[in-house]
């Protein structure tokens, strides 16, 4: 970890999100969105990280990142995705979901769609539609899958008005976060532990498969699925922990790893070193969990001033039926052999880091102490 | 209480007819509510409707202001880490830790200075303009204040690197030289340039002799008669003795070598060396630390604190700190001139000078608008043990008032909460009761807030704020027929009262819809039923369904029992567990046993003694199975 660039921004940072290169193209991203929270007025903004050529007279903050534009948001952003390169997809505290175009030529955000009256509770002591927080989004070019605090899915297609599909009370908590397995497959995850999968191409509105862990109900705050092998999936709790979980075995995960002290807010899978994975947390740290077996040497190209520990991982299942070659590395359950490299990423101690996300060599986070800190070299 | 100086500003309530009509008021933690009251001013009551809205009042625009919300979160992180190193040095490397502190906190102002400043010279709206330019030479003032505080306070420097310190200081805060310079060097012919001489006058008040010599030498190039004087000037420049960050001189030796340096200047003065040049005759002057020479400079010194550097720099270099505010007091009086009375700012820097810290945080908490500055200097002088523990009304002492008051005003934006817990986390006294009142009053709109403002409270085991705050949000699930979530609300509070209301809740509904909703979080309670016995009780029932429903009879049989036996059941359940015995009582083979046999039939007859009017066809019905 060479150089992270911290910038103040006056504005307490609840989502951030690359954007994606177009497939094929050899550059690095260069932009990326972020969404506010807790203000009276909240934006979501996009930065740019490029190098501008010319250095500024105190030396130049070449890695500074620069505010191109932003647009003001109804409610806390609770989710943002990019929906393709100019299309970016945010989820409202307020129950309503919008869509905003990016117009690279002038440099401004524009709203092309929104969908407000989703989310609702209904219940004998609530008025009628008193509204209830989106608390996740899920992109698969065409489709936008959300989920909220009323504990319902809802699919949409861009450009159609109304919901495709909804799944009426999904689940009698609230759901936390939500991503696609296959395409018609996804998974979402909610306040008493439970992960479930839902499959469109079925009519009713259970779920095909649930897994939970045995022991304390914990919430599920996030998930992220391995970008090469669909059936492994990362989750962070409520306490903190980080469990990998075997989608087609069984319906305990396959390992609990003991990482945060609080909230664990992202978990994210490195979308092509998917050996690496980052976590963020209520307790103001961003891990890096490098678990590729390669020779030890490349333990000291980690250890930056960070801290530097290594972790067993704690398996519960067995594996014995599953083929060696087709494992990835997460699933590794011998002990004695893998060993996961932690480093943490920020210098000190801050407040809650709220959203994290990586592409390529550059990381992105933001956290509650209104700074978001940009690094380019995460692999140096 | 000292009097106010200026007259208290006011501020007209916009729709309300302050004539006519009469407003009622009430005090929040950093806000006002007005609204217009039906009584009137003069005696018969109007009937005329007026302004209908309440009104919400702020003092502290600063809280709002943007760039200024970059200044409380950076020293937010600075003050974090002064409470995190307090303990673990001692001395000299503590000394440098805390002038590092304190040079941060000033990079982390002037950082916002140059910002706002940017914005104020780029900004369109003059009024938009004129109030950054405000805000502007208020943080630049409290950078003054702070810097000046670094050098007697913090750095405690001695005499002689003293001097340097101020001269530093004096330096960084009077900015007109470089563009001067500039502006003078890139003419053509230097020292034809109108302002030639200020800017060589300029050099020499700040002690900038080097680049003053620079100057002298282009004259001397430019015009040979002078050239002579020129040289000698400038060679007495070059040899004036200073105490330089590595020297090893003692401070008597210095002296010694500067009063012979003096002399020598005297001597030069009094033969007339530069009587041909009045502008180099006044150079001299002025090295020499004459003061009517210096005050005639009065518009390039610009303010009493530089004339006061100058004049110790060609007087009494080696000016002990106890010493400065007697020569501070003259130079105030001596510039001023009894023409003008000082400024707040004036006050405060006096104050410094005398070594009267309080004084200091006194007049800063009058003159300033917020209580920022204030709170992390005291704090961080309060490191440098430098301030007595001052018994104030209320127990606490001026560091921790300082800061409560900081931080209830961070209280009141609606962002900036959670940068408030961390400073009421470091006042012994009154912080943790403050932010247990506090921090149940943060308003709480998405789950994702509550679970941050939960943390809080349970990192600083305060359970009853999380009972509280875990009750208000099961009760809104509830409401909002949210079950699932209003029991894992009531698990993290280990409310068990309020696990049993959610639990009857699933069985009314059970009752009276014959299912279950919900089965996902009821076949999966785990260990959480433990939390209350109706909890349990809806866990088991719901285990007896399933049994049931995979033919299990005896399994099913016997749980049912354990159920009533148990007296986990609660009594008005009582007759719906005895109703669904009936299917197994009816089976063909047998299903219970003589005992639990024995044990339905008690159970029931035990149910019917207390209720002798309800359920008898049942009960009738029972007994009939029973034999």
């Amino acid at each position: 970890m060479e150089e992270i660039y911290a910038k103040f921004v006056s504005q307490k940072i609840s989502k951030t999100r690359w954007r994606p290169v177009p497939p094929g193209s050899l550059q690095t991203t260069e932009t990326f969105a972020t969404g506010s929270w807790d203000n009276e007025e909240n934006y979501v903004s996009l930065w740019s990280i490029g190098d501008f050529g010319n250095l500024d007279s105190d030396g130049g903050f070449e890695g500074d990142h620069q505010l191109l534009c932003d647009i003001r948001h109804h409610g806390d952003v609770m989710d943002l995705q990019f929906f393709d390169q100019e299309r970016i997809v945010a989820a409202s505290s307020t129950g309503c979901v919008t869509v905003f175009l990016h117009h690279p030529n002038n440099q401004t955000l524009s709203v092309t769609q929104q969908w407000t009256a989703a989310r609702h509770h209904t219940g004998p002591g609530s008025p009628s539609c008193s509204s209830a927080p989106c608390t996740g989004i899920a992109c698969s070019n065409p489709e936008i899958v959300t989920v909220g605090e009323d504990g319902r899915i809802n699919l949409f297609r861009a450009d159609h008005k109304e919901a495709i599909r909804t799944i009426d009370n999904a689940d009698s908590s609230t759901l936390h976060a939500v991503t696609f397995l296959r395409t018609p497959e996804i998974l979402t995850v909610n306040s008493i532990g439970q992960l479930k999968i839902w499959d469109f191409r079925q009519q009713g509105n259970e779920p095909s498969q649930i897994l939970s862990l045995t022991g304390d109900r914990v919430p599920l705050h996030c998930v992220d699925r391995h970008p090469n092998q669909q059936h492994v999936v990362a989750t962070g709790g409520q306490d903190g922990m980080l469990s990998i979980w075997d989608v087609r075995q069984g319906t305990m995960p396959v390992s609990l790893l003991k990482a945060h002290e609080a909230e664990m807010w992202e978990v994210h899978f490195h979308p092509s070193n998917p050996d690496h994975l980052f976590t963020c947390s209520e307790d103001g740290s961003l891990w890096h969990w490098d678990a590729s077996t390669d020779v030890p040497e490349k333990s000291s190209l980690f250890y930056q001033g960070g801290r530097n520990s290594t972790f067993l991982s704690h398996s519960i299942s067995n594996q014995a039926n599953v083929h060696q070659s087709l494992i990835s590395s997460w699933l590794i359950t011998d002990p004695t052999k893998d060993r996961i490299e932690i480093t943490s990423l920020l210098p000190n101690r801050t407040l809650s880091v709220n959203s994290l996300d990586v592409l390529g060599p550059c990381l992105v986070c933001g956290t509650d102490a209104e700074a978001i800190y940009v690094t380019r070299q995460l692999f140096s | 209480m000292e009097e106010l100086d200026s007259e208290p500003t006011v501020t007209l309530i916009p729709g309300v007819n302050s004539q006519k009509k009469q407003m009622c008021f009430d005090w929040g933690p950093g806000e006002m509510l007005v609204c217009e009251t039906s009584f009137n001013k003069k005696e018969k009551s109007d009937m005329v409707p007026g302004c209908p809205f309440i009104h919400i009042i702020r003092k502290n625009e600063d809280v709002y202001s943007q760039i200024l919300r970059k200044l409380f979160n950076e020293s937010h992180g600075i003050f974090v880490g002064l409470q995190r190193l307090e303990e673990e040095l001692t001395g000299k490397s503590r000394k440098t830790q805390l002038v590092r502190v304190s040079k941060n906190y000033r990079s982390v102002i002037r950082a916002c200075l140059e910002e706002m400043h940017q914005l104020a010279i780029a900004g369109k709206d003059p009024a938009i303009g004129r109030q950054f330019s405000i805000q502007v030479s208020s943080l630049s003032a409290m950078e003054l204040i702070w810097n000046l505080c670094e050098i007697l306070f913090i750095e405690v420097a001695p005499a002689g690197p003293l001097l340097l310190h101020l001269l530093d200081w004096v330096q960084l805060h009077v900015c007109e030289v470089d563009s001067l310079s500039a502006d003078v060097l890139g003419s053509e012919n230097p020292s034809k340039h109108e302002r030639f001489w200020n800017l060589v006058t300029v050099l020499v008040l700040q002690g900038r002799l080097d680049e003053a010599r620079q100057m002298l030498s282009k004259e001397a190039d430019c015009s040979p008669t002078s050239a002579g004087m020129c040289r000698i000037l400038g060679d007495l420049m070059r040899t004036m003795p200073i105490l330089s960050p590595g020297n090893t001189q003692t401070l008597t030796e210095l002296e010694l070598k500067w009063q012979h340096w003096h002399e020598e200047c005297e001597r030069h003065l009094q033969d007339g060396t530069f009587a041909s040049s009045p502008h180099l005759e006044s150079l001299c002057k002025v090295m020499l630390g004459d003061e009517a020479a210096l005050l005639e400079q009065k518009g390039l010194l610009s303010t009493w604190y530089h004339f006061l550097v100058t004049r110790l720099l060609y007087s009494h270099p080696t000016v002990k700190p106890t010493d400065l505010h007697f020569y501070a007091q003259s130079s105030l009086d001596l510039f001023l001139g009894g023409e003008s009375s000082p400024e707040p700012l004036d006050n405060i820097l006096m104050a410094a000078f005398e070594f009267d810290i309080h004084q200091v945080i006194k007049e800063c908490s009058i003159a300033l608008s917020n209580w920022w500055f204030v709170a992390h200097l005291t704090d961080l002088l309060d490191h440098c043990k430098l301030l007595q523990s001052h018994n104030l009304y209320f127990g606490s002492n001026m560091r921790e008032f300082l800061l409560l008051e900081y931080a209830s005003g961070l209280f009141a934006h609606h962002s900036l909460w959670q940068l408030g817990v961390d400073y009421f986390d470091h006042c012994p006294e009154l912080g943790r009761v403050s932010l247990e009142l506090h921090i149940e009053r943060i308003p709480l709109s998405t789950e994702q807030k509550a679970l941050k403002v939960l943390r809080v409270c349970e990192q600083r085991q305060m359970t009853e704020q999380v009972r509280s705050i875990c009750k208000i949000l099961a009760m809104k699930a509830v409401r909002n027929n949210r079950l699932g979530s209003a029991l894992s609300w009531s698990i993290r509070a280990k409310d068990a009262a309020f696990a049993t209301l959610v639990s009857d809740r699933f069985l009314r509904d059970y009752c009276e819809r014959g299912c279950f909703s919900d089965l996902d979080l009821i076949d999966n309670l785990g260990p959480a039923m433990m939390l209350s016995d109706r909890l349990t009780f809806l866990g088991k029932y719901r285990e007896f369904h399933r049994l049931y429903g995979e033919k299990r009879f005896v399994d099913a049989a016997s749980l049912l029992l354990s159920l009533m036996t148990s007296q986990i059941a609660p009594r008005s359940f009582w007759m719906t567990l005895l109703t669904d015995a009936l299917p197994l009582l009816e089976q063909k083979q047998v299903i219970f046993s003589a005992e639990q046999t024995y044990e339905l039939m008690r159970c029931l007859e035990d149910l019917t003694s207390e209720r002798p009017v309800r359920g008898e066809p049942d009960a009738q019905q029972l007994q009939a199975f029973c034999f």
